[in-house]
């Protein structure tokens, strides 16, 4: 759908670019090409994965406000803007596409010593998920609980020694 | 460096015992002394803005590390009102990592502060261990021992974090207990300790120190009043492997400001040196006592003999 649009728009964009003022923002993405839902998945294991009501969260928030540059609205943060004031909408929008699982890995840490790479400090998927929620939540009194959003598995329970793998009762005392 | 090892050098002079001497030979001693910590190696740098205490990392270190069934569940946040002689929880031989809450009048909402070892560049624990139970790995971990470890606690009180702990599963078989920075499972090949892996928040963030260090630069000069403006590790006590950032001043979150900016074990040289003195005389002294002994024997055996004749 966005592809067909984006040709389009260039067909537009080129047929009357002369004569017509093309608003910028003609060139970002809109809401409406956003999916209802996302199932946010990829990294569960403790805990379940989230089923994420896009729709709704667009009355919350900007695009840019999770999709930083990508979705080709302007930028809010200064640093950001440095660069991608005008770099318009990305080919790649989803939080997979950049914020890696293996952050963490050694590949990943040796790619960072690349002299002129300026995001030395980029979340990885689950900080990135984790840092964007949490911290609008805590502003706009969303959900901040882990089981606000998630369900704990029962891996979930072995690792928190908790549910059915809470400590033994005699034992509590015995600190 | 080279000024305290020549003050050394003089100690061993004065002090002239030839054991002595012959133990500030050994060249493990020789390295610990001169010991400069490893540029190269890795660390986490650990942002306590991000932080929301979900003790995660508290539990995935006590898997990881095999350490005892807890008293409460990882995700029961009543440890935060624990005080125990007047302090907040410490690491213990059950716990390598412990995270706390403070209450910051200025903020609308606590901090939460992750402790373990640091990891010092030029560790304290390992300079003043006599037996060389401690080491300080190329990838930046600080490891012990514990097979050669006498239990003499002189670590437990040169670290400047109050960090090594004891365990006694038998009175002959003291064991150190410290967060090892997951060296025999992750770190040596190269992955990030469990508690890192383990954090939601990436409040831990795993890489190599220098690098570390420009993050948390660039974290700061990026979003100014977020930080204040200093990375804790980064020069105390010679610098530590383990650095933090923080929203507010870090005394206020339970950090001791007031250690020095030179590896600890500079100030106490003097005293330890004299350590492997006494414990290498001592099995002369021993050996003395011994022979004092056995002659008095048998100069008492030669005394009755020569009754009986
Ligand atoms: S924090 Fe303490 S135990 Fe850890 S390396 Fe430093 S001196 Fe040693
Ligand atoms: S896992 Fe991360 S966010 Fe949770 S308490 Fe530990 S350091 Fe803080």
């Amino acid at each position: 759908m966005r592809t067909r649009k984006r040709i389009i728009q260039t067909a537009f964009a080129l047929a009357f670019g002369g004569i017509l003022i093309i608003p910028t923002h003609g060139w970002s993405m809109d809401a409406e090409d956003a999916p209802e839902s996302v199932t946010i998945d990829s990294l569960a294991n403790l805990y379940t994965g989230v089923e994420f009501n896009h729709a709704m969260h667009v009355e919350y928030a900007s695009c840019q406000e999770c999709h930083h540059h990508t979705t080709g609205g302007a930028v809010v943060n200064p640093n950001c803007a440095r660069c991608h004031r005008n770099s318009g909408e990305a080919d790649e929008v989803t939080c997979t596409g950049c914020h890696a699982t293996n952050r963490f890995s050694e590949t990943y840490i040796r790619a960072l010593e690349a002299p002129e790479l300026y995001h030395i400090d980029k979340p990885g998927l689950k900080g990135a998920y984790h840092l964007n929620c949490v911290s609008c939540h805590e502003t706009t009194s969303g959900p901040t609980g882990c089981l606000d959003c998630h369900t704990m598995t029962e891996s979930g329970e072995k690792m928190f020694n908790t549910g059915s793998h809470s400590p033994a009762k005699g034992q509590q005392s015995g600190h | 460096m080279k000024k305290t090892v020549s003050r050394r050098n003089l100690l061993k002079g004065g002090l002239a015992g030839t054991a002595a001497i012959a133990v500030m030979k050994n060249n493990e001693t020789q390295a610990a002394q001169t010991f400069e910590g490893y540029p190269e190696g890795m660390g986490v740098l650990v942002d306590l803005t991000r932080c929301v205490g979900c003790r995660s990392c508290e539990a995935a270190c006590n898997k990881e590390q095999g350490l005892p069934e807890p008293a409460k569940p990882f995700d029961d946040y009543s440890v935060f009102d624990e005080i125990k002689h007047g302090q907040k929880r410490r690491t213990d031989e059950t716990a390598y990592t412990i995270v706390n809450k403070y209450d910051i009048p200025e903020l609308d909402h606590p901090l939460f502060r992750k402790v373990q070892c640091n990891h010092c560049q030029e560790p304290a624990c390992l300079t003043s261990c006599f037996v060389n139970a401690y080491t300080k790995t190329p990838e930046g971990a600080v490891i012990y021992n514990s097979k050669v470890c006498v239990g003499c606690r002189t670590c437990m009180i040169a670290c400047p974090f109050y960090i090594p702990t004891f365990k006694y599963s038998s009175a002959f078989n003291p064991r150190i207990m410290k967060c090892i920075f997951c060296y025999d499972t992750r770190l040596k090949d190269g992955k990030p300790p469990a508690c890192v892996e383990a954090c939601p928040q990436e409040a831990l963030t795993f890489g190599r120190r220098n690098d570390l260090i420009n993050m948390g630069r660039q974290r700061i000069r990026e979003t100014p009043g977020k930080y204040v403006e200093h990375i804790y590790g980064e020069t105390e006590v010679g610098g530590t492997a383990w650095m933090y950032l923080s929203s507010v001043s870090f005394d206020k979150v339970g950090f001791d400001t007031h250690v020095p900016k030179e590896p600890i074990l500079n100030s106490v040289k003097e005293f330890l040196a004299i350590v492997p003195m006494v414990l290498t005389i001592w099995p002369g002294l021993f050996a003395g006592f011994h022979l004092l002994a056995t002659r008095k024997e048998k100069i008492k055996e030669q005394e009755e003999k020569e009754e009986q004749v």
